[in-house]
């Protein structure tokens, strides 16, 4: 196929709408009629539900109340296990959890009336933290307080630590992170006994979907939802709208008007889902030459009270706790226990960028255990085209990581940095500490394992009366630029123009349900199957006759509006078909976990200031290999956009938790980096490993590399061992100062 | 309630409302102005930036009481007859905006550089856009949007 457009930088699809204020938010929405909707919750972590006081200073008569006596199905959000319920009923399992709903048509008075409920419980003792979830100090989930375990084996890792030549042991601890998309979450229903429909702010609309059928007992075509612009997702608009959706809706239905549900920036950080707290034991064997011997790993994730997607992002970071080196003895054991804390959700990486961050930083301890490079101590150990990777999955391409590896230390001149800090830092009158670090990594594109049979995904496509085409599929522009890639793709599948291509507003009565957009899957499953939906609609031209080969675009065109003319609509429809040769046993965890990895390496420079502990990263270097480029500038957007969320994660985002819940709520006390705290983020992508325009997915390598590389920076500026991130200024501190 | 009279975007307008409503849910409810976002309300994020007599502001801070009387200029005024704004088309190009909800408050600080510093260095555009929120950019595009704004500008003061 003759590529014009996929590679190209054409202009965004939405951006004239998005620099000119005119994208419709679902804030900036309002409807006749509409009243405002507000959720009351529980303010102790456990207990069971006595009574809810209503106080007297209130006119209640004036307000629309919702309990769970308003729910016509189930009370249940339904994503993988149905244990979490729209609104307790008599259990509560942590602070946020929501009880009643109230609406008004004066937003001013929602806040005095919500104060004015008193929820009387029997408080009982909760559980916050992994230790005290895996000692059992309460059982608070099943009879041990584990969500979810695997256990991923290969080799035999108990007959290799004896007669080793190094074993080593560590601890590793990451935290909480906020994904703060900077539009709150947000929902305006309408809704009756026959139907509902709920625009809002989302990822997945047919998660919401699947979610509010059974809630309101209606069937598929009773539930209409309608994604609105955006403002950024991350993972946390994956599952927690579902939430959102179904109380709008609740509102709307009890009160026969249009309910506006938004939340502001305080409940949204405090009660929707965040990235896992984690723990890891890592313990690895290594020979004289810094060969891998054995690699055991314990990794645990903090769930939170209710199951919600903790088993898959435990799967995700359990499967990439390995890395991309070859071992031939690995034990990877993953738990995600539950705790008393509002629950723990998607985050871009979605577990890998935990289990990446303990693995990375061992390997920079190991090296310096056996006095070796890090760097080549990791080269020599990288997985080569037909080594097995954990779960014995055959690396089938043409892998040449080396030349990653080699691009990102050329970019980043590592190596002279290295010499030219260490003299720098020898230097007493110096004000700051300088390092450099590394993290080598790969991610794996798509849903896990059988994950993509099971969506078994639709794509759609159809003729539109000007003769262009239209792509239907479930799949939301969020901002990394689902519109804009899907039309450079339909465009080059079809040799007609960019322009020519519309993308359907991701609405369940108008497209298909082709999954949720998370994973990197968008670009990667979904973008072959526009590919395949719109080549459907050429075919179909085609043998009517009214186009014939080697045509124009306005040919084209010109032929649509005549089939349209004379035959009607044309709308195609294709579903996800699994490649040949693809094998996962869901039981054992072998196999091959995913269709096509990523690979990178990533390399940052800090300095660390000697009397605040302050730090800062001076220059980042991202080197990835990640197939075929659909649009170079949203890719870089991609890589420099997830750079800055690991710096923040590394070295900024510190989730304050008090009684189970996040403390510092606000963009006042819980820090991003600004434009002052980002450095310049230097992209780099290598030739494709495979040719024919394989896409593996991009998004997510920014998050799995970046604190490691950073953190491992911070420990070559300073000769301090860090096991945790995030690391504040006064952690650093709290390190000097044992050791003096 | 109180009436409270000023300028937004050239036209004089007058509100009826609360005089301790904040001037961003004027614009936003009161005068159906929704390109000016609300991202956190208390000054941190930037996204509900406007231009109160000419000085770059966080809307959501603002007492609709102080503006009796304010030339206040929003994002609407930005582009102007369907000509998008040198800092808008920059944006678009450099792939400043992703999901947009920052964008509107990023173009205004980013014209308060064009007015402030027309010749802004590295520091000072990184300063000038301090005081803004992007979670999606990490800034990189943004700053190469500024950058590209202010070579035009050059190059449209040459020809003028």
């Amino acid at each position: 196929m003759n590529k014009k457009w996929v590679g190209t930088n054409v202009p965004r699809k939405e951006g004239i709408e998005k620099v000119t204020g005119k994208s419709k938010y679902i804030d900036d929405l309002t409807f006749p009629d509409m009243i405002y909707g507000v959720t009351v919750r529980s303010d102790v972590p456990r207990g069971t539900i006595r009574k809810i006081h209503f106080a007297d200073n209130i006119n209640w008569d004036e307000f629309t109340i919702v309990t769970t006596k308003d729910i016509p199905g189930k009370n249940v959000v339904t994503l993988i296990e149905s244990d979490q319920p729209f609104l307790a009923d008599a259990e509560i399992r942590h602070q946020q959890e929501p009880i009643l709903l109230l609406a008004h048509p004066d937003k001013s008075l929602l806040e005095e009336a919500r104060r004015s409920i008193r929820i009387e419980v029997d408080e009982l003792p909760a559980v916050f933290n992994i230790e005290d979830a895996l000692n059992k100090k309460q059982i608070i989930y099943n009879d041990d307080n584990i969500i979810k375990e695997y256990l991923i084996s290969k080799g035999n890792t108990d007959d290799v630590w004896e007669n080793a030549h190094k074993v080593v042991s560590e601890e590793y601890r990451t935290g909480a992170q906020e994904q703060l998309y900077i539009e709150n979450n947000g929902m305006i229903a309408i809704a009756n006994d026959e139907e509902v429909t709920v625009w809002g702010s989302m990822q997945c609309p047919y998660y919401v979907h699947k979610a509010l059928m059974p809630l309101f007992n209606l069937p598929a075509e009773k539930i209409r939802i309608i994604q609105t612009a955006t403002g950024g997702g991350f993972g946390g608009k994956e599952e927690y709208p579902s939430i959102i959706a179904g109380h709008a809706a609740l509102l709307a239905r009890k009160a026969q008007k249009p309910v506006k549900l938004m939340y502001d920036r305080a409940e949204d950080m405090v009660a929707t889902t965040k990235r896992h707290p984690s723990y890891t034991r890592q313990k690895m064997a290594v020979d004289e030459n810094g060969k891998l011997l054995a690699i055991d790993i314990d990794f645990v994730l903090d769930g939170g009270a209710y199951t919600t997607l903790s088993a898959v992002v435990l799967s995700r970071g359990a499967i990439h706790a390995a890395g991309p080196y070859a071992c031939d003895n690995i034990r990877i054991r993953a738990r995600a226990v539950a705790t008393n804390t509002p629950p723990q959700g998607a985050f871009r990486g979605f577990g890998a960028p935990q289990s990446i961050f303990a693995l990375e930083r061992h390997l920079d301890l190991v090296a310096k255990h056996i006095n070796m490079c890090p760097v080549e101590f990791r080269k020599q150990n990288f997985l080569q085209h037909g080594s097995l990777n954990a779960t014995g999955q055959k690396i089938e391409e043409e892998v040449r990581f080396d030349k990653v590896l080699d691009m990102a230390l050329e970019k980043s001149q590592y190596f002279a940095k290295k010499k030219q800090f260490a003299i720098h830092n020898a230097q007493k009158n110096n004000s700051t500490y300088k390092g450099v670090g590394l993290a080598s990594f790969y991610h794996g594109a798509g849903f896990t394992g059988s994950g993509e049979v099971y969506l078994a995904s639709i794509v759609g496509a159809r003729l539109t009366n000007d003769g262009k085409v239209k792509v239907l599929a479930a799949s939301t522009e969020i901002g990394q630029g689902t519109n804009t890639i899907f039309s450079q793709i339909a465009a080059d599948a079809l040799g007609i123009d960019y322009d020519m291509v519309e993308i359907e507003t991701p609405d369940t009565s108008k497209v298909p349900n082709s999954g949720p957009t998370v994973a990197s899957r968008t670009c990667m499953i979904v973008g072959k199957l526009v590919e395949s939906a719109v080549c459907g609609i050429r075919d179909t031209l085609l043998k009517s006759n009214l186009l014939s080969q080697n045509y124009t675009p306005q040919q084209f065109a010109t032929a649509s509006k005549k089939y349209l003319q004379d035959f009607g609509e044309l709308k195609i429809f294709v579903q996800y078909k699994p490649p040949a040769g693809i094998h996962w046993d869901e039981k054992n965890y072998r196999g091959a976990a995913y269709s096509a990895y990523a690979w990178a390496v990533y390399i940052a420079e800090v300095s660390v200031n000697k009397y605040t502990y302050e730090m800062s990263v001076d220059d980042f270097v991202a080197v990835q290999e990640v197939g075929e480029v659909v649009h170079p500038i949203l890719a870089q957007g991609q890589i420099e956009g997830g750079v800055a969320q690991g710096i923040g994660y590394a070295l900024y985002e510190d989730v304050i938790w008090r009684n189970g819940q996040m403390a510092n709520n606000q963009m006042t006390n819980y820090i991003i980096p600004t434009c002052l705290d980002a450095p310049s983020i230097r992209v780099f992508f290598t030739d494709p490993f495979l040719p024919g325009g394989v896409r593996k997915g991009i998004g997510e390598l920014p998050m799995d590399g970046t604190a490691p590389a950073v953190i491992s920076a911070v420990e070559n500026a300073t000769g301090k061992h860090v096991c945790h991130i995030p690391l504040m200024p006064e952690d650093l501190m709290r390190l000097y100062r044992k050791e003096t | 309630m109180e009436k409270i009279s000023f300028e937004v975007n050239g036209k004089p307008v007058s509100v009826d409302v609360h005089p301790f409503s904040r001037l961003l849910d004027v614009l936003r409810n009161e005068l159906e102005l929704t390109g000016t976002k609300e991202g956190c309300g208390e000054g941190e994020c930037g996204a509900c930036s406007v231009f109160i007599d000419g000085i770059l502001t966080n809307s959501c801070l603002v007492p609709i009481a102080q503006v009796q009387n304010c030339k206040v200029e929003t994002i609407e005024n930005i582009a102007t007859d369907n000509t998008l704004h040198t800092v808008q088309k920059a944006f678009i190009e450099t792939g400043g905006a992703q999901c947009g909800i920052c964008t509107p408050g990023m173009i205004m600080a980013t014209i308060n550089i064009l007015r402030s510093y027309p010749k802004a260095n590295d520091d000072e555009i990184r300063e000038g856009l301090a005081g803004n929120f992007c979670r999606c950019t990490g800034y990189t595009k943004i700053i190469d949007a500024v950058k590209k704004s202010i070579e035009e500008r050059k190059d449209e003061s040459v020809s003028s």
